[in-house]
């Protein structure tokens, strides 16, 4: 109950939370809320590159398409992908973190050597040659960024389970018989779930961002999909004229970007104490 | 001497870090569904020249032995004939990146000249407005999609406001290049009209790439200048009576700004993956507008030659960045 009336006083969480509910509030009801539905798949081309008005609230693009529905279906989009892909990095990062941080053997700095090899890339450049290699489609943009960004979540449970290792508790419940796996998903996993989960919305804006990189970069969802980097791509033919085809798919990006941000640095905030914003210890 | 041993094993672990790269990247580029083989043959190749081909390249090779063969190719330098450029990779991606490194290195100097500063200000006048105001530009910059940025700014500076070229890197054909940096080199030869001509088409490009690099150095400055404030031996050089001017900029910077170096390994990746997007806004003729055509034109041995190339040079600043670390951190030795 205090650390929910705390999280209700952090501005930065409170504006992250409304942003990150807002989109999933526009991912869900994408069909009731948008002017023109139909346009995610059939186009009106005598209406196209009209400029934001009265019946076309975003303008129109380049087939006559209404550039606010089609951003509201954009959403879905950009929750599956971020959702799924972050998920698998999750589940594929911290077992392995978990392992490595938690046995002190060959094995485990054998697992930490291959995720140092993974993180020696920029993530964005070996998702593009993932993505290159097995070509535009949703899952491939899934499958890319899971496989480059699971290093993340390594490094982070096995730093924080190797400073667990010594902790009275652990030992205890070795002391007690616990198995190894009863050990780590019953006593280390809810000591730093915080951590993993503020890693993981930080983590959510990352991958909308990498996403969007690779659909301007016509790795994402193959067109009609209401992809947000491709709509960007899309409009660079038309500038300077239709400036408000870029403009708003790319508000939708840095405000959804901004909001796991925020969320995950307010999360930080109110479920960490020791790494609260700001020295707080003496002196 | 411990420094020097320091400094060996850093550069021990870069061959395995290496080898795994290649790994990675040889993985990628042996998982299409299709035949290699039978793509370069054609639709319609006779059985007989499809095989021809599988062992002129040594497809029929087992996996380990194709592997070796990959890492003795790279390791030469030879990283195979780009299909669109037809020329060697390798010689592709060394010719463009005196100007993906000209980009990255300006926007790293904007990016630290703003940032260090802004950090350092914020975290000491904590909460002021200035505080709040610089949060809001780091909090968006980090936001923003580096390509849209670009994008915006084109629009606005070149093609409204005519104030700057939309794309390329100078007037006219390029000099001979002494360094391939078209600025040093209009320096060298004392070319004030050309070194005026490069930095106009600098201008633009170097903006995405350093709003969010300058966002992260202020977060990690501002954060490490706060956490170094709280610190028991600055606690201790207070209590001493030291003047306060001599505790920040004696002892606060110095702290704050080795850990902000730790982050500018990590920030000059964050520009080499920007300058994918960032050159192929610009038509900038460097390693991103080259990886941008190669993803256009499905031309798979320049993309893993660009990720190879472009990994490769990342662990190499990584290498320096915690070396110059180790230097300047007498506790870190």
């Amino acid at each position: 109950m205090k650390s929910l009336r705390r999280m209700l006083r952090d501005r930065a969480l409170l504006t992250g939370l409304v942003i990150v509910t807002l989109l999933v509030l526009a991912a869900v009801f994408a069909s009731p809320l948008s002017t023109f539905p139909e346009h995610v798949t059939s186009f009106d081309p005598s209406q196209r590159l009209k400029p934001p008005g009265e019946r076309f609230w975003l303008g129109t693009d380049r087939m006559g398409a209404d550039i606010y529905s089609r951003l509201l279906f954009g959403a879905r989009l950009t929750i599956l992908v971020a959702v799924v892909a972050t998920t698998f990095a999750v589940v594929i990062g911290v077992p392995i973190g978990l392992v490595a941080g938690y046995y002190r053997n060959w094995f485990s700095d054998l697992l930490m050597r291959v995720s140092d090899v993974f993180l020696a890339v920029p993530q964005i450049v070996l998702a593009i040659a993932i993505a290159q290699t097995l070509g535009p489609a949703i899952q491939n943009v899934i499958l890319a960024l899971s496989v480059t960004y699971w290093p993340f979540w390594a490094r982070l449970v096995y730093a924080e389970t190797r400073s667990l290792r010594n902790e009275v508790f652990i030992e205890a419940a070795i002391a007690m018989g616990a198995s190894p796996l009863r050990v780590m998903v019953l006593h280390v996993v809810p000591s730093i779930a915080s951590s993993i989960i503020v890693r993981t919305t930080i983590g959510m804006g990352a991958t909308i961002l990498a996403a969007a990189s690779l659909g301007f970069l016509g790795l994402g969802a193959p067109p009609p999909a209401p992809e947000w980097g491709r709509m960007i791509a899309e409009s660079r033919e038309f500038l300077p004229d239709a400036w408000w085809y870029a403009t708003a798919p790319g508000v939708a990006i840095l405000l959804v970007v901004m909001g796991f941000n925020l969320l995950g640095d307010g999360l930080r905030d109110v479920l960490d104490p020791r790494i609260r914003r700001g020295g707080q210890r003496g002196g | 001497m411990r420094l020097l041993a320091l400094a060996a094993r850093r550069c021990l672990w870069m061959p395995p870090t290496l080898l795994g790269l290649t790994l990675i990247v040889f993985s990628i580029s042996h998982i299409i569904p299709s035949d290699p083989a039978r793509v370069l043959a054609g639709e319609n190749a006779p059985i007989e020249q499809v095989e021809a081909l599988r062992r002129k390249f040594g497809l029929d090779l087992p996996l380990p032995q194709q592997f070796f063969r990959y890492v003795t190719d790279v390791v030469s330098g030879n990283m195979g004939i780009s299909l669109y450029t037809q020329r060697p990779v390798a010689d592709d991606l060394l010719e463009r990146l005196p100007a993906t490194f000209e980009l990255a290195i300006y926007a790293m100097i904007l990016a630290v000249l703003l940032g260090l500063p802004l950090g350092v200000v914020s975290a000491l006048r904590r909460n002021s407005l200035l505080d709040h105001a610089v949060r809001v530009v780091t909090i968006s910059g980090l936001a923003m999609a580096a390509f849209w940025l670009a994008i915006l700014l084109q629009l606005l500076f070149s093609m409204k406001l005519n104030l700057t070229p939309v794309q390329g890197r100078i007037d006219g054909w390029g000099p001979d290049p002494i360094t391939g940096f078209y600025t040093l080199d209009a320096v060298l030869r004392g070319d004030w009209e050309m070194l005026g001509s490069s930095l106009r088409y600098l201008a633009l490009p170097v903006m995405p790439l350093a709003i969010p690099a300058m966002a992260t150095i202020v977060r990690f400055t501002r954060a490490g200048v706060l956490n170094v404030m709280s610190s028991n031996f600055v606690f201790y050089q207070n209590a001493m009576g030291l003047p306060r001017r001599v505790v920040i900029w004696k002892y606060i910077l110095r702290s704050a700004l080795i850990g902000t170096l730790t982050q500018i390994g990590l920030v000059f990746g964050n520009l080499l993956a920007g300058a994918v997007v960032v050159e192929a806004v610009f038509s900038w003729p460097g390693l991103g507008t080259y990886a941008y055509n190669s993803i256009l034109q499905s031309d798979y041995n320049a993309i893993m030659g660009f990720t190879l190339f472009t990994g490769t040079v990342f662990i190499c600043v990584n290498l320096l960045v915690d070396i110059a670390q180790a230097v300047l951190d007498p506790r870190g030795r």
